[in-house]
């Protein structure tokens, strides 16, 4: 089981989290043509290795961004998206 | 006969007798035994029978490494496949033993050896293929498999699993281990040490060593009270299984009293492996005979419980280790002669016979060894013949850390590599055998094991050369996997099975390996390793889901009210989590449904609906916040109103219904579905982060923190007046009021999930009961009914009220649903709204529609309407809700149908369970489709 370090409550196991996405993974406008929605909705890049992702700690319920890598499961970074921590 | 007990031994005490069963023969025992000390004490040879060819089997080992000594501890503690090398004897215990039918001595499938040329490696998978392997499948498996289980008999009793964490974690409490876990505890940290074995000691145990000239396990004993003063943990019969993520190891700790071995999850910020190494056999035919053992094993049953395992004993190694065993068994009296497959000049230097650079060609005997004859043609009598082929390093938990291993050629085995980040290798582990270099300067005086020669199997070697003793793979099926060009380890393990039985192949892989590398003309690091995982050791299921089970598996909630619905009859079911009154009444569900559901429209029912969601939304954006999630423009809500409305994913399918409530101008509730609470709270809160001024807008869950009493009916107004709510006159449809009751606040909300007339009050949760009270006195009066959840399900499908989940699925939009008005009209963005304009999405449309039996009876819910369309059978929709009406004398029932609006008054045909039912299409809403009953 991993380790993750939610920014407001330090390291905490796995479980506790909710996958959100991939960081930068925007929400096209009101205009966007249907291919455009559909990428945003339906494709993800799985990347092999370093990932930036969005988290949410299910127990303080803050979202944030996890800098990892999806092969050595190393965590190198995360920030509060709002930039209280 | 030809193990014995000696006078020595010192964890033994002869003066505590015991015995338990083996297969039904007593086996006399003393406290401090193993079963399989005992066992060899008392001369029983053959405990086992080979998985597939049925041979007579007898221990190998004497610690987890064992792959034949295994047996079912029967009786209402059943444990299957319990290694006997490691189970204490212990009095009145009884054993069975795996494979023998019907026991081990005398095993009728037996016969099967005769015929083992003909059912080489894969044969199964190559002769019954024909008409169907399904067809062979039972009589093979109940051929195969190790243990079986007692029907009658009780499973583990539940052990709550441990999480610690500490600054080092020491696998193994060899002298490696206790050594690095002194110098750790020493140097202030925080240190758990953890052994299989039932002493801490390891080899020190059974390997003769003096260490600053104390007795190497008066050694042991010595640190060990100094770790337990430093405040170390020790922790014996306890498996390190598994090396996980993070520096996370699994521990399995064996306990008494029938209870399931308890996982301890640590997270060390170092972990110390000195999980020590394992003997491995040698190649020569026939090494599979009951008899031949690790001559490491030998001189473990000898010096710790005074076990001679054999009176002629030929000990044949490829190192130095065994000749600790020739002395000792020589001084018992043994008949001893050494085989130093070396070469070298040992010969005359012993008290026993020692012979050089001769290995064995084959073991002779029938059911048990009795002699060899060695490649020179010299046959030497013998009863016991003790292996050493070299050590094997328990690396596992440094392969299962991502380590890569790297061959060693003085030692003959993969090593530990590259350093992994938070683990140590050390000791034996590390392939450091002998122990003046693994305590370095304490003085100690111990035999050198010295370099290991290479002695592998040879390809095209005469007789049956064994492997894997488990799981029956000789040399042959190696060679038969190259011939089959399955040369890749992975392949040679699936297609010979070598190395899959529960011993993970622990004595077996190392040398089928190298045969391969042999046959395929690479090296041992060319050919490579298969995958180290866990577990070590097998964990029983029961130790993982330690406390889950029964109730705690998944825990509901419970209302505030449960033991007063209780008092009242209710039968609970659980409904989205939560344990709600299904139904009051002994009258049976049919009978006590439908009088609740008939008495509620006409008089008064009141319901608990306290799981209803409540999540507050607050702030000066609040109102944005929710125009943003909701289908339905929410900013225009007054405050003191409520608004029914759709929650879409962002795929634009429903994702809730329910009433949103403007409290304030900055204040709302989110009601949502009970069963959605906890998805509602997530998606409100991920969108107010991603998309929102966070400080202009907050979420806030208070559904746990007040009780919803829910007033329904005709009477419902003159039920809450006649209980002092006497504001309620003007109180319209869809509006907030605010009462008073023993001096705490009522939220009241006029809604209705019924049809009819309703208010729902919600009261903190501790002052609940006395409310509910009042109604139900008050309710006399009114012949008030209370309402179960069944017939709560009856009286929205009359209106044909939705449950979302139930009346629609994952592509469900609203406008299926006939709520097109957002999705036509509205501007400004929403959740889901792209999506609804996707012309792949409106393609696969259904509507909800509701359908009229045809005759007296409910139509099957879950049935589909299968049509014909381009040539096609398929499903044009399904039943989602059914029920009988007791309001209109007739079934009802709703379902999502392609073209549904288009089709009202059509006949469709309905396909059950191969049956067929026609079914009308019409409105959904049928019961009072004006409304009229909602001002009742």
């Amino acid at each position: 089981m991993q380790l993750f370090p939610c920014p407001f409550c330090g390291p905490r196991p796995e479980t506790e989290f909710h996958f959100g996405g991939d960081a930068g993974n925007t929400r096209p406008d009101a205009a966007a043509s249907d291919s455009d929605w559909t990428n945003y909705l339906f494709f993800k890049h799985n990347r092999k290795g370093p990932t930036r992702e969005i988290w949410m700690h299910l127990t303080c319920r803050e979202v944030f961004l996890m800098a990892r890598d999806t092969v050595s499961h190393e965590v190198s970074a995360t920030e509060a998206l709002g930039g209280e921590a | 006969m030809s193990g014995w007990r000696t006078q020595s031994g010192w964890a033994v005490d002869r003066n505590q007798s015991l015995s338990f069963t083996f297969d039904g023969k007593t086996i006399p025992a003393m406290a401090g035994d193993t079963v399989a000390s005992a066992l060899l004490a008392s001369g029983n040879r053959i405990v086992g029978r080979g998985f597939k060819y049925h041979r007579p089997r007898g221990f190998w080992g004497a610690g987890s490494e064992e792959p034949n000594g295994i047996a079912d501890v029967q009786g209402t503690q059943h444990r299957p496949n319990v290694q006997m090398t490691l189970e204490p004897a212990t009095e009145g215990l009884r054993l069975r033993s795996i494979n023998g039918h019907p026991t081990a001595e005398h095993d009728r499938m037996a016969f099967l050896d005769r015929f083992a040329r003909f059912i080489p490696a894969a044969f199964y998978y190559k002769t019954f293929m024909l008409p169907d392997w399904h067809l062979f499948e039972p009589r093979i498996r109940a051929m195969a498999g190790l243990g079986r289980l007692d029907p009658a008999a009780q499973g583990f009793g539940p052990s709550a699993p441990v999480n610690a964490t500490c600054d080092v974690l020491v696998v193994g409490a060899g002298p490696a281990g206790l050594a690095a876990a002194r110098a750790e505890a020493k140097a202030g940290r925080k240190v758990i040490l953890c052994d299989e074995g039932a002493l801490p000691g390891g080899s020190l145990l059974f390997r003769p060593a003096r260490i600053n000239g104390q007795e190497g396990r008066d050694w042991a004993a010595a640190v060990v009270g100094e770790l337990r003063a430093l405040g170390v943990r020790v922790l014996s019969r306890t498996t390190a299984f598994g090396r996980y993520d993070h520096g996370l190891t699994g521990l399995a700790e064996a306990q008494a009293n029938g209870a399931a071995p308890r996982i301890w999850r640590i997270r060390a910020t170092e972990t110390i492996l000195a999980a020590g190494a394992i003997e491995r056999s040698l190649p020569f035919a026939n090494n599979d005979l009951p008899g031949v053992m690790s001559a490491e094993a030998g001189l473990h049953y000898l010096s710790r419980f005074g076990v001679a395992v054999g009176r002629r004993v030929v000990i044949a190694t490829t190192n130095g280790s065994a000749y600790d065993t020739a002395r000792a068994l020589h001084e018992v009296g043994a008949v001893v002669t050494l085989l130093d497959l070396r070469g070298g000049a040992e010969a005359g230097k012993h008290p026993f016979r020692v012979i050089t650079g001769q290995p064995i060609e084959t073991a002779l005997g029938r059911r048990q060894v009795e002699a060899v004859r060695l490649a020179s043609g010299e046959r030497l009598d013998a009863d016991t013949v003790l292996v050493s082929g070299g050590h094997t390093p328990s690396v596992h938990l440094y392969s299962q850390a991502q380590g890569k291993l790297r061959w060693d050629d003085g030692v003959q085995a993969f090593l530990p590599g590259a350093p992994v980040a938070g683990l140590r290798v050390i000791g034996a582990a590390a392939g450091v055998y002998d122990l003046a270099r693994i305590l370095p300067g304490q003085g100690v005086e111990a035999a050198a094991h010295g370099g290991t020669l290479a002695l592998w199997p040879r390809p095209r070697a005469k007789g049956r050369i064994w492997l894997d003793l488990q799981n029956d793979v000789t040399a042959k099926d190696v060679e038969l996997a190259h011939r089959e060009n399955l040369t890749s380890v992975e392949h040679l393990k699936r297609y010979t099975t070598l190395g899959m039985a529960n011993d993970q192949g622990k004595t077996s892989n190392l040398p089928g390996l190298a045969l391969m590398a042999e046959l395929t003309g690479r090296s041992i690091p060319e050919t490579g390793t298969t995958t180290y995982r866990p577990p070590f050791t097998p964990v029983p299921l029961a130790s993982f889901a330690g406390l889950r089970s029964g109730q705690l598996m998944n825990p509901v909630r419970r209302l505030p009210l449960e033991a007063e619905h209780r008092a009242d009859g209710a039968l609970f079911r659980e409904y989205g989590g939560w344990l709600r009154p299904a139904w009051y009444g002994t009258g049976g569900e049919t009978a006590e449904v439908q009088r609740e559901a008939r008495a509620a429209r006409q008089g008064v029912g009141l319901f608990d609906g306290s799981p209803l969601g409540k999540i507050e939304v607050i702030g000066p954006d609040a109102a944005k916040f929710l125009d943003f999630i909701y289908y339905n423009t929410m900013s225009t809500l007054k405050p003191g109103r409520c608004r029914y409305g759709f929650v879409l994913t962002e795929g634009g399918a429903v994702f809730d219904d329910g009433v949103l409530v403007r409290l304030e101008e900055n204040r709302f509730v989110v009601s949502c579905s009970s069963s959605h609470v906890q998805g509602m709270a997530l998606l409100l809160e991920e969108w107010r982060q991603d998309s929102f001024d966070r400080s202009r807008v907050v979420i806030h869950d208070t559904t746990a923190n007040y009780a919803t009493l829910t007033v329904t009916g005709p009477k419902s107004r003159d039920l809450l007046q006649a209980v002092g709510f006497g504001t309620l006159d003007d109180l319209p449809h869809m509006a907030l009021s605010y009462g008073q009751f023993e001096g705490d606040e009522v939220r009241i909300t006029r809604v209705s999930f019924t049809g009819d007339r309703s208010y729902e009050l919600s009261i903190r949760a501790d002052r609940a009961l006395g409310l509910w009270r009042r109604l139900k006195d008050a309710g006399r009066a009114f012949d008030a009914v209370l309402l179960g959840g069944e017939a709560l399900m009856i009286l929205r499908a009359e209106k044909g009220y939705i449950v979302v989940g139930k009346d629609t699925d994952g592509r469900t939009r609203p406008m299926d649903l006939g709520v097109r008005g957002p999705f036509e009209k509205r501007k400004g963005e929403y959740l889901g709204r792209r999506s609804l304009h996707l012309p792949a999405v409106a393609a696969q449309a259904r509507d909800l529609v509701g359908l009229e039996s045809l005759t007296p009876l409910p139509l099957p819910a879950g049935a589909h309407v299968v049509e014909t369309v381009a040539g096609k059978r398929r499903s044009r929709g399904f039943v989602t809700t059914s029920h009988y009406s007791p309001n209109l004398n007739r079934p009802i029932a709703m379902g999502l149908l392609e073209g549904g609006n288009t089709r009202m008054g059509e006949i469709v045909t309905l396909y059950h369970l191969g049956h067929e039912v026609q079914a009308r299409v019409a409105p959904v809403c049928a019961l009072d489709p004006e409304g009229r009953l909602l001002d009742a």
